[in-house]
């Protein structure tokens, strides 16, 4: 005898927690797979929570989510090998409640969500890997897992299996992700104690900060990295495209290795004791690699849908709304007692298209190709801006006049005028 | 036939870790697991179960959060799950902890007589293996240690052999029902989940007994009050440092790199180069 169920979503990170606590929590009879010891124990992430996604899902969430530090400081730095030029933008505005961004713990904070899940009524079995979909013609019907018995009903299968969605793939929704497409990135967390933390960066209790950087750590590839405070440890990490590793032929760990020891990031790491290593691909294809977003009975939601605003670093966000506006949908076509066929869930692009999700997308839909085309970005651009730095404060008898001259001579020599002009021009078109 | 099998979550050894200053063990972030022992003995018994019929109830004492371990035994086939935890039991030493396991084991015995006990032989955290000769005792149960097989059992005249591990070779023990057996690890491997049973081990109902239910009247019996045992000091063993040597390995072949290992090897210790010579003439 097999079990049927309204829904079963497959995978327990955002996205598929946000689709089943949705439908759950709609009184669907809904079913969550995850391969998984426990939700969480896969997932990786910088990791920053935007709470306003989280909010529209469980408004009273900070109530008692594991959340670590709220974030009051945003530093950008741009690094050559030497130095960095960076603008820090900090403020109290951020000190004031209800707090915008936080630092989190996936293995922790994944595991609280799925006990939200799992309170609103969705029967969550871990450590179980769906196989494939079982087909009847074109019509997703349910899915077959590793287990004995493993052959599970549902009248709809949500695909929340993660950036390399082997399910979607196996069923030719999909196509082999590509290395342009997706973004390998390594981090690792670092103990360091809560005072030692709270004097190096200048924050109190609960206060975090974080720091994006570009620039030559990435050694031409197109990336970027980032460290990021939690309650008592510091998340340190760098992401490339995947494509660019291959072609250079630079290993993940020897590239954050490199990165850490940069005279301006070594200081921030002192002392600290390594307490977890993680990689993950992140699909930063963008707008034009969104693949087919739903079908007869089944629906894709978070990383395998390419729901990643690299620009902004944003994803569990994007993929949070996706899974919740799934799960709606499916609860509005089911109260109206309409077939969940693929002409019916076009209402879940419909509604994502009307979101900050599509539309992000879209305006950055250009990014990609642009970064890939013009190495510039991550290579002269942060050599140039940090050598016109270190000219204009280095007080050496020669005038102000001559060093300006020198700096322009400088990015003229590097770029012509022309590329100048062109690289402001493509800059300006891809963030149009 | 009712068996009964006594599990314990333990945090995973291989993942634990001393306070460098307090001298505690950090059980923080240290994952939960079922004391590998406890999964031999449940696994015998459910093969038990599957040759002879029956009921496989698991028994547990610990905090709340050992309703994880029970749902896991669940999901390997085993029918029944009761949980015994109670404030009272914090600090109970092995004579408390095979005081209150007995206890619910006679409750256990008034809804369904039991035939067979099963306890891992020891657990990895606490390693007195005397949990289970505890209970047995308490129970006046025969005693089988550090089984390796079971050979068979025969309900009609209620009896059972068993192999038991011992110095030098095996003991093939012929005993009555009921029994107690401690199993030794490695004789088995736990089976994998089917998926109804993943269903079930999701939606099944608790129990859950406190000291009370679990038939426990003297609470001087358990908990701190009723242990004996005191632990006076916990410390890490130094470890000793052996002098490491790294062998450069970049741009050189293996054959080189084996040669100029071996050739190490040999010479700290010219033993091992005689004896590994004579074997090979």
């Amino acid at each position: 005898m097999s079990e049927i169920f309204d829904a079963i979503v497959v995978g327990a990170g955002p996205s598929g927690n946000a689709a089943a606590y949705t439908m759950a929590k709609a009184g669907l009879k809904v079913l969550q797979l995850e391969r998984g010891e426990y939700p969480g124990s896969k997932n990786v992430q910088g990791a920053i929570l935007y709470a306003d996604a989280l909010e529209r899902i469980i408004p009273d969430f900070r109530e008692d989510a594991p959340l670590e530090r709220h974030l009051i400081e945003q530093r950008m730095w741009v690094l050559d090998e030497e130095s960095y030029v960076g603008t820090h933008y900090r403020s109290n505005e951020f000190n004031k409640q209800p707090y915008n961004r936080y630092t989190i713990i996936r293995a922790q904070f994944d595991k609280w969500f799925s006990k939200k899940v799992q309170e609103a009524g969705a029967l969550v079995i871990c450590e179980t890997t769906v196989r494939e979909l079982l087909l009847d013609g074109e019509r997703v019907i349910g899915v077959r897992t590793d287990r004995d018995g493993g052959s599970i009903y549902a009248d709809i299968v949500v695909l929340a299996d993660g950036v390399n969605s082997l399910l979607a793939k196996k069923a030719g929704f999909h196509p082999e992700l590509e290395p342009k497409n997706v973004a390998l990135a390594v981090k690792e967390i670092h103990f360091l104690p809560e005072t030692t933390l709270e004097q190096r960066f200048n924050i109190g209790a609960d206060e975090g900060v974080v720091i994006e950087m570009v620039g030559k750590i990435t050694k031409g590839m197109v990336g970027t990295g980032f460290l990021y405070t939690n309650k008592e440890s510091l998340t340190i990490g760098v992401g490339c495209m995947l494509s660019d590793f291959k072609q250079q032929q630079i290993t993940p760990y020897a590239l954050l290795e490199q990165m850490k020891a940069h005279p301006a990031i070594k200081p921030l790491l002192d002392g600290g004791e390594m307490k977890e290593y993680t990689a993950h691909l992140i699909p930063e294809g963008g707008y034009n690699a969104i693949p087919q977003l739903c079908g007869d009975g089944w629906l894709i939601v978070g990383d395998a849908g390419m729901f990643v605003n690299a620009v902004h670093r944003e994803g569990s966000n994007l993929a949070m709304t996706s899974g919740q506006l799934a799960g709606q949908t499916v609860v509005e076509l089911k109260t109206h007692n309409q077939e969940l066929t693929a002409t019916n869930l076009k209402l879940y692009k419909h509604k994502l298209d009307a979101s900050f999700v599509m539309k992000d997308l879209k305006k950055y839909k250009n990014l990609p190709h642009v970064l890939h085309q013009n190495r510039q970005f991550v290579t002269s651009y942060p050599e140039l801006v940090n050598k016109a730095a270190h000219e204009m404060l280095v007080v050496d008898g020669v005038d102000k006049k001559t060093k300006e001259r020198e700096i322009r001579k400088s990015f003229v020599a590097k770029r012509s005028w022309f590329g100048l002009m062109g690289d402001a021009f493509k800059l300006w078109r891809a963030f149009e | 036939m009712h068996i009964v099998v006594c599990i314990k979550q333990v945090p995973d050894s291989a993942q634990i870790r001393v306070h460098p200053v307090t001298n505690t063990i950090m059980r923080q972030g240290v994952p939960a697991i079922i004391n590998p022992y406890d999964l031999a003995s449940l696994e015998e018994a459910l093969r038990l179960k599957d040759k002879l019929g029956g009921r496989v109830t698991v028994l547990c004492m610990g905090p709340p959060q050992a309703e994880s371990a029970l749902r896991k035994a669940l999901s390997f086939g085993a029918d029944e799950a009761i949980l015994v935890t109670d404030r009272a039991f914090a600090g109970s030493d092995t004579l408390a902890t095979s005081f209150a396991l007995a206890s619910a084991i006679t409750q256990i015995q008034k809804d369904m007589p039991v035939d067979i006990v099963f306890t891992g032989k020891q657990t990895i955290d606490g390693d007195t293996a005397q949990v289970g000769p505890g209970i047995a005792k308490r129970l006046g149960l025969q005693l089988l240690t550090y089984v390796s097989k079971i050979d068979g059992v025969d309900l009609d005249k209620g009896e059972i052999v068993v192999q038991r591990r011992a110095e030098g070779g095996a003991q093939v023990l012929r005993t009555r029902l009921p029994c107690l057996i401690t199993t030794i690890e490695g004789i088995n491997d736990i089976r994998f989940a089917t998926m109804p049973n993943m269903f079930r081990a999701a939606r099944y109902a608790l129990k859950t007994w406190d000291a009370k239910t679990a038939g426990v009247e003297d609470l001087t019996k358990v908990g701190l009050k009723g242990s004996p045992t005191i632990v006076s000091k916990v410390f890490a063993p130094q470890t000793k440092a052996q002098k490491a040597e790294l062998i450069d390995s970049e741009g050189r072949k293996p054959r080189d790199l084996a040669l100029t290992l071996v050739t190490k090897l040999f010479t700290r210790h010219p033993k091992l180069r005689d004896e590994i010579n004579s074997r090979a003439l």
